[in-house]
């Protein structure tokens, strides 16, 4: 770690896996009610679950891009984060608001939009402290060096915060409504955290493969220009049928199909640098979440998402649990699986040791990735049963359901795995450090700080 | 064909790229609020009571259950034409109090069966207004989804 300030990032990786733990606990529960539907009907409401579910996903995540932002941009703007102060601050707000929501929600306190829950002044914190993150990172970057990655990453958060705030307009019309909403969840995941994606790749390929700079830059504008050029029309395909105009079905459908080609362009991307590449990093765990990512990216977002994106397929398989199978592979895929490559990365150099733990990393990966993979077969097969029955021979949704009670005991098993590598990850990561290298690797370089 | 570009004439092209599509984006979902405050909605139907509906329906996040014309947990059902499903383009005061009664009933706690949770707090004037909502919902024009009444 060449730069003091980048320890700032520590704190934020520890708040970021303990609520990572927190979100697959409230989702095994909720894959629990699938299977046994009576399960804790008294006690919590599935909705009070997944709302728990999804809300702390999006905290954690957000948690995570942060911490990797200060990891990173000491050494990409050569100089030290603006005030580490702010920050800790910052990450006590924003642990605080999460903290509160999730709360406030098992005593039924919420607002009523999907993942937008949280309550008026806890959406305000949440503001204030990405705020207070975007001056200290902006400051940052300011102050020092401007790369590529420094530049797209920082644009991506706030492009994010910009369109957060879609988040307050709730207009009565529920068209207007659904429209917008779609401002803030679509871009995120669909557009902005694209650039956070790529941009936090491009380092991690930097630093693990050696390849020059000048040329992971390139592929870097290249990629973010072909995210945002799909996914900004791409959005259409949430359009075809909340009430909005017809020729949304062409245009959605056209663009989102081609939110496949940045996908791809970044599992080439991250091979092909690899290939290049000519630096053995000791890191091989983080070598494997940085792979793994991109491919599963490509699955979970790309494969999946354009199976039920084109709008005469999607006239029938809207709102099925196809969307659910898509949703879990394409959040584990991308976002997930970034935030726990940058953690396996950067966690040996904030704590200062060698590499450790790797095996148990690596199985906690092997669990994740197979479980998640598996879960997302059943909830497929599930989803094209459900649509079938459903909306071509006009089944009742409950008489349907009953149908799909093997795949949803075969998701939860699948959520078992889950769990059981989600815990192993956080066991090697912040557990007591072992060196342990994998066989084959007994040349480890010197250098693990590059 | 990533040789022969440079780094500026990436970035370039991604700048450019992203405000052309960017505008063209914001120019295509104003004309689709236009539309949906004068085609596709019954958008002067908004009244006080389709408002008040709304929000009961987010204060008991429905939608962490049901879906919405598609959008929702998936959990339970579509709720976008429910008020077709009880007939209501027919008897709108038979399914008023056919989804009335069904929500006065829960839960039902049959086993084995998802449960939805009690709604005893709810007053009169709310439930009204929040089948007044689902009414209103049913009318949007959404393409002819779903293809089925089953929702």
């Amino acid at each position: 770690m060449k730069y003091e300030t980048q320890k700032v990032a520590y704190p934020f990786f520890i708040a970021a896996l303990l609520l990572f733990a927190g979100q697959v606990s409230f989702g095994l529960l909720a894959g629990a009610v699938y299977v046994w539907p009576d399960f804790f009907a008294e006690f919590m409401p599935f909705h009070i679950m997944r709302m728990s579910h999804t809300n702390l996903l999006l905290v954690w995540l957000l948690i995570g891009f942060f911490g990797a932002t200060y990891y990173l941009l000491p050494e990409e703007a050569e100089t030290e984060i603006h005030s580490p102060m702010i920050a800790y601050i910052q990450l006590g707000i924003f642990v605080f608001a999460g903290a509160a929501a999730l709360i406030s929600y098992q005593f039924g306190i919420h607002e009523g939009r999907e993942f937008l829950e949280q309550p008026l002044w806890i959406k305000i914190l949440l503001t204030i402290s990405f705020l207070m993150f975007l001056y200290n990172g902006t400051r940052t970057l300011m102050a020092g060096r401007r790369t590529a990655i420094s530049v797209v990453l920082m644009l991506g958060l706030w492009l994010a915060a910009i369109f957060w705030l879609f988040a307050f307009y709730n207009p009565a019309n529920l068209s207007l409504d659904k429209m917008y909403w779609w401002y803030v969840v679509h871009i995120w995941v669909e557009g902005v955290w694209g650039l956070i994606m790529a941009s936090l790749l491009a380092y991690l390929l930097i630093k693990l493969t050696g390849v020059d700079r000048e040329i992971i830059e390139k592929w870097l504008y290249v990629i973010v220009g072909l995210v945002l050029f799909s996914g900004l029309l791409g959005t259409g395909h949430h359009y075809y049928w909340i009430g909005t105009p017809g020729y949304w079905q062409p245009v959605g459908s056209f663009f989102s199909a081609l939110e496949v080609v940045p996908l791809f362009a970044m599992v080439a991307f991250a091979f092909y640098m690899f290939w290049r590449g000519n630096r053995n990093h000791p890191n091989k765990s983080a070598i494997l979440w940085t792979l793994g990512c991109t491919v599963m990216a490509f699955f979970g977002a790309g494969v999946w998402g354009f199976m039920h994106t084109l709008s005469f397929v999607n006239y029938y398989s809207h709102g099925t649990q196809v969307t659910a199978a898509h949703g879990h592979l394409a959040f584990y895929g991308a976002y997930v699986m970034l935030n726990l490559a940058i953690i396996t990365f950067a966690m040996p150099q904030l704590r200062g040791k060698r590499p450790y733990n790797q095996i148990r990393n690596m199985w906690g990966f092997w669990l994740m990735t197979g479980g998640m993979a598996f879960m997302t077969f059943t909830l497929t097969f599930a989803g094209v049963i459900q649509t079938h029955l459903q909306r071509v021979m006009d089944v009742r949704y409950m008489v349907a359901q009953d149908d799909l009670t093997l795949f949803y005991a075969m998701r939860f098993g699948s959520g078992v795995i889950v769990v059981i590598g989600a815990l192993l990850f956080l066991w090697a990561t912040l557990g007591r450090p072992r060196e342990q290298v994998p066989t084959g690797a007994t040349h480890v370089a010197a250098d693990t700080n590059a | 064909m990533i040789e022969g570009l440079s780094r500026n004439a990436a970035r370039n092209i991604f700048f450019g790229g992203s405000i052309f599509f960017f505008v063209l984006f914001v120019g295509l979902t104003l004309h689709s609020h236009y539309y949906i405050v004068t085609e596709s909605t019954d958008h002067e139907g908004i009244t006080e009571q389709v408002r008040m509906g709304k929000h009961v329906w987010e204060k008991e996040s429905c939608i962490n259950c049901h879906s919405l014309l598609g959008e929702g947990a998936y959990f339970a059902p579509e709720l976008g034409n429910v008020w077709l499903r009880y007939g209501g383009a027919e008897d709108p005061e038979a399914a008023r109090q056919g989804i009335k009664s069904w929500i006065r009933m829960q839960p039902l706690g049959v086993p084995g069966r998802r449960q939805m949770p009690s709604y005893e707090h709810l007053t009169e004037e709310e439930l009204d207004a929040l089948i007044e909502f689902l009414r209103w919902t049913s009318t949007i024009d959404t393409q002819d989804w779903p293809p089925t009444i089953s929702g």
